[in-house]
């Protein structure tokens, strides 16, 4: 087993620098090679060639592309410096870099706005593997029932609908009309349960989208399962059917739906852009969608490596469960 | 098999039509009055319009709550270029002179604010003297200086590391170019500008190169707020700038939200502009426009930071169900399609007249937003709130008028004399984040369709609109004959808007504005002679000549002189609109009913 997690480390952190030499590649180097002037984007409405040249110095747009890519490197682990026009902005490790359009250095950015998304991330995740796998494996078992009808076509809708469809609908009927949740986000520091009200419809929203796909998954996968030829043999063993659920075809079910879970919760902790903007949450993904409005580079570069970051260790904790689950991946 | 997926779609639209009906229900229960909108206390419709509503029912106290879509370019008084961030910032900053606290267009007026006057002025309107009133203070009670005045105008000249704001004060006091800005100021109190002379600590002196007619327009522009050098913290000021005004920043995240409370040293006594009723004065910022307007209306704001009128779906809620909370000001800026003359065939004048008598007007209104939300068919290039427009009343190929809904007859004369009998093509450049730009460029393509002229639309990254239609190279590139665009005054002068469309030295490699190619002697010759005007009637006879000109060049099809629609709430007392910031609501006196 620690042979195979050292295994796994090693590689996450393999791609961890790849991604990051990627990700900034396509940040800094093709817009070189399409010609499109870096700088200027940081500037303002006047564009005055001051403020550009001030710009390339102090992001050091002049240097080879190496070397630039050994100052961002450098930055995540000792800080960095950048310098112009008489103008000195320390940005502290780890730097991912510093935004010039909001003078404010990216971790921090990015540490602030964490919490809101991880939140958003956890708490739908929560609700739809409750949700979401219950209404699937009862689907299964029931198959051919009005429930299993009724959840399914559910399940339809949930995949069908866009998040700011539902999402508006639900802030329309919940929110403005009945009344009955103040939807606006509250820190949960300043309050808990101003915090819980204005999580609540984004939570279901998200989890309304997501638990119709697992439940989908969830009922196909049960379904192979219990067709299984040793599904078969326990229940010919007099095998109660609760044991035959519950010990064999669970387990069995939920190895897809752990991976999906991975890449999932990957993808929503790097930022909800969606439900972050119908809702106004003050998170990853929001500020990403300000940024790429106000063409503000780095920013959307912490974003990509931050989502790239929760990815490869959802997967890595999907890997890890996966052994657990079934011992035979260890040896893989 | 078919009978179960019939009654599924049964089922499907049943589930639609009680979603439908939950919206309807929903939207209802929204409640609230008819059009006098009274009964919560409204105003009524366009009662703030150029005109102070319930100005008796302003207390001391409370919290005045802002909701915005959009956080500003920069809250460093340098830097802000954004027309609500200059209405904002007079909460935390003073200039020499500021705009009327007054409705209307008497807004657009000057009255001293730091200064005990407005200039003295001499040597053939090239020197501007002031004194400094007593009691005026910063935000930890010491004195604010002539010397703080000039070192918060010097750093306008520090462009390479506060971009962004007007430069117009540096072109004026320093055409050359020869001052480096503060930062790069060899002198020992970096005060080494020479044409700003501060001979005590109340006294200033502009000493200019050349006459400028609306120098003292410059004066009154956010960037020539005071900034006190041991508080300077150079590009990140604008995350804590020092206050001169009647508040302070308590706190700021930006693009989250801003704080502002009472600046305890700030002396009413001091200052005639402002009554700073509220307490404190909060900013939210949403992602979601039609959840800031739901908010809006349903009362847990009082207004909208951007003042760029509300969202198409919250207009519709608040017009049906809270119109007197509602005003319909004209915004200022003129929508417009600008034809570049570097582009074949818009180098011949009769082929942009084919354009402008082809345009369905009443069809780029609507596409606009219609005459409430969009705005009057624009007939002229010059905004009405600035000295010198006519309004409607010049509209020299009768837009508004016989012609409004299109003359292909007249289109097809002029294509005849442009050499173009059977019309031609051309591409219309339409920046792609602008719903209603889009709109306008597929309202003009349809019909300059109907007399012959194919334009294609390309719709560009509106965010790098500097390096695509700014760069005159690249217009000619791409073949761009058509371009939507809209502009809006710096400060409400025919040179706070027009100078740099149509004067041939804006022409620029980047950053360009002039995207009509305008090199127009007598234009230029006009311009010269109005910043050496010194009496307003003449400087009025001329802003009007230069309008003329330009649309007797027909470089420009103007389409609506804009109209927003602007929630104000219930709750909010002496609120009124100014033509000094673009029909938006004077943000520095408004007050609440309650102090709760």
């Amino acid at each position: 087993m620690l042979a195979y997690l050292i295994r796994r480390l090693f590689a996450a952190v393999v791609m961890l620098a790849v991604i990051i030499m990627v990700v900034f590649g396509i940040f800094f180097l093709v817009p070189k090679w399409a010609g499109v002037d870096i700088a200027a984007s940081f500037v303002g409405k006047q564009a005055d060639p001051a403020a550009v040249e001030a710009v390339r110095q102090k992001l050091g747009l002049g240097d080879p592309i190496f070397v630039q890519v050994w100052e961002f490197f450098k930055g995540i682990f000792a800080g960095r410096t950048y310098a112009a026009g008489g103008d000195v902005t320390h940005c502290a490790a780890p730097c991912f870099g510093y935004s010039f359009r909001s003078e404010q250095a990216i971790w921090p950015v990015l540490t602030d706005r964490f919490p809101v998304t991880l939140g958003l991330a956890l708490g739908a995740a929560v609700l739809w593997l409750l949700f979401g796998v219950a209404a699937g494996v009862l689907s299964a078992l029931k198959r051919g029932s009005m429930w299993d009808r009724g959840a399914m076509v559910i399940a339809l809708a949930g995949v069908s609908l866009p998040i700011y469809f539902t999402g508006l609908l639900s802030l329309a009927i919940f929110s403005y009309g009945l009344g009955w949740i103040n939807a606006e986000y509250v820190p949960i520091e300043e309050s808990f349960t101003g915090w819980l009200g204005g999580m609540i419809l984004p939570w279901v929203t998200l989890a309304f989208l997501y638990a119709a796909m697992y439940a989908r998954i969830t009922r196909a996968t049960m379904l192979e399962i219990l067709g299984e030829d040793y599904i078969r043999t326990a229940r010919a063993k007099g095998m109660r059917e609760q044991v035959v659920i519950r010990k064999h075809a669970m387990r069995s079910t939920m190895t897809p739906i752990l991976t999906m879970l991975g890449m999932d919760l990957g993808a929503l902790i790097g930022g909800a852009i969606l439900t972050e903007t119908t809702f106004s949450l003050p998170g990853l993904g929001q500020a990403v969608l300000n940024a790429i409005k106000n063409q503000d580079l780095p920013i959307i570069l912490g974003v990509t490596l931050i989502t790239s970051v929760a990815v490869l260790i959802a997967n890595l904790v999907v890997d890890v469960l996966y052994a657990v689950i079934d011992p035979r991946v260890r040896l893989a | 098999m078919t009978t179960q997926r019939t009654s599924g779609r049964r089922k499907q639209a049943m589930a639609a039509a009680a979603v439908v009906a939950a919206l309807l229900t929903t939207a209802a229960c929204g409640g609230g009055n008819g059009d006098e909108g009274s009964k919560d206390g409204a105003a009524g419709f366009d009662a703030a319009n150029n005109k102070v509503a319930q100005a008796s029912l302003a207390k001391k106290g409370g919290t005045l709550k802002f909701a915005g879509a959009q956080d500003a370019d920069s809250w460093d008084t340098t830097r802000g270029y954004y027309g609500f961030m200059w209405n904002f910032s007079r909460y935390y900053s003073r200039q020499l002179v500021t705009s009327k606290t007054e409705p209307g267009k008497a807004g657009t007026e000057l009255t001293p604010d730091l200064a005990t006057g407005l200039a003295k002025i001499s040597d053939d309107g090239k020197t501007y003297q002031y004194t400094l009133r007593d009691g005026v203070t910063w935000e930890d009670g010491k004195p604010i200086t002539s010397k703080d005045i000039k070192y918060g105008i010097e750093r306008v000249w520090a462009q390479d590391v506060l971009s962004g704001g007007p430069v117009y004060l540096k072109d004026v006091l320093d055409p050359k170019g020869e001052y480096q800005g503060p930062y790069k100021d060899k002198s020992a109190d970096k005060l080494g500008l020479k044409a700003i002379e501060t001979p005590d600590d109340r006294t200033i002196v502009f000493k200019l190169p050349k006459a400028n007619s609306d120098f003292e327009e410059m004066l009154a522009l956010t960037s020539a707020s005071p900034v006190r050098q041991d508080q300077d913290t150079k590009s990140k000021y604008g995350l804590h700038p020092f206050s001169s005004g009647p508040y302070k920043f308590q706190s700021y995240n930006p693009g989250k939200d801003l704080t502002l409370v009472r600046n305890t040293q700030w002396k009413q006594a001091s200052d005639p502009i402002r009554k700073a009723y509220p307490d404190k004065i909060t900013i939210k910022f949403f992602s979601n426009a039609n959840d800031m307007d739901a908010r809006l209306i349903a009362g847990d704001y009082d207004l909208d930071i951007n003042q760029t009128g509300m969202s198409p779906q919250g207009r519709t809620t608040a017009l049906k169900q809270h119109k007197g909370n509602l005003d319909n000001p004209v915004s200022g800026y003129i929508r417009y399609a600008v034809f570049p003359q570097t582009v074949k065939p818009f180098d011949n004048i009769e082929c942009r007249k084919a354009v402008i008598y082809g345009a369905d007007h009443v069809s780029l209104q609507t596409a606009r937003g219609g005459p409430v939300a969009g705005g009057d068919i624009g007939t002229n290039m010059l905004p009405p709130a600035v000295p010198g427009a006519e309004g409607q009343k010049y509209d020299p190929y009768e837009l508004a008028g016989a012609n409004k809904k299109g003359n292909a007859a007249k289109a097809k004369e002029a294509l005849k004399a442009c050499g173009k009998p059977n019309g031609f093509k051309t591409t219309i450049a339409v920046r792609n984040n602008k719903p209603s730009e889009v709109a306008t460029a597929e309202s003009l393509q349809a019909s300059l369709k109907k007399v012959g002229i194919t334009a294609d639309i390309d719709q560009y990254d509106g965010s790098q609109s500097t390096g695509i239609i700014g760069s005159p190279s690249n217009v000619k590139k791409k073949g761009y004959g058509i371009i939507i665009m809209g502009w809006g005054p710096d400060f409400p002068s025919v040179q706070g808007y027009g100078l740099p469309l149509w004067d041939s030295s804006y022409i620029l490699e980047s950053g360009n504005n002039n995207f009509a190619m305008i090199k127009d002697k007598a234009i230029d010759g006009l311009f010269d002679k109005y910043v050496t005007t010194l009496d307003d009637a003449g400087k009025t006879k001329i802003a009007t000549e230069i309008n003329h000109k330009v649309m007797e060049g027909g470089y420009y099809l103007p389409f609506v002189f804009e109209k927003f629609i602007n929630w104000r709430s219930s709750r909010l007392a002496n609120v009124y609109t100014t033509d000094a910031y673009s029909g938006m609501y004077d943000f520095v006196n408004l007050g609440l009913k309650s102090a709760k």
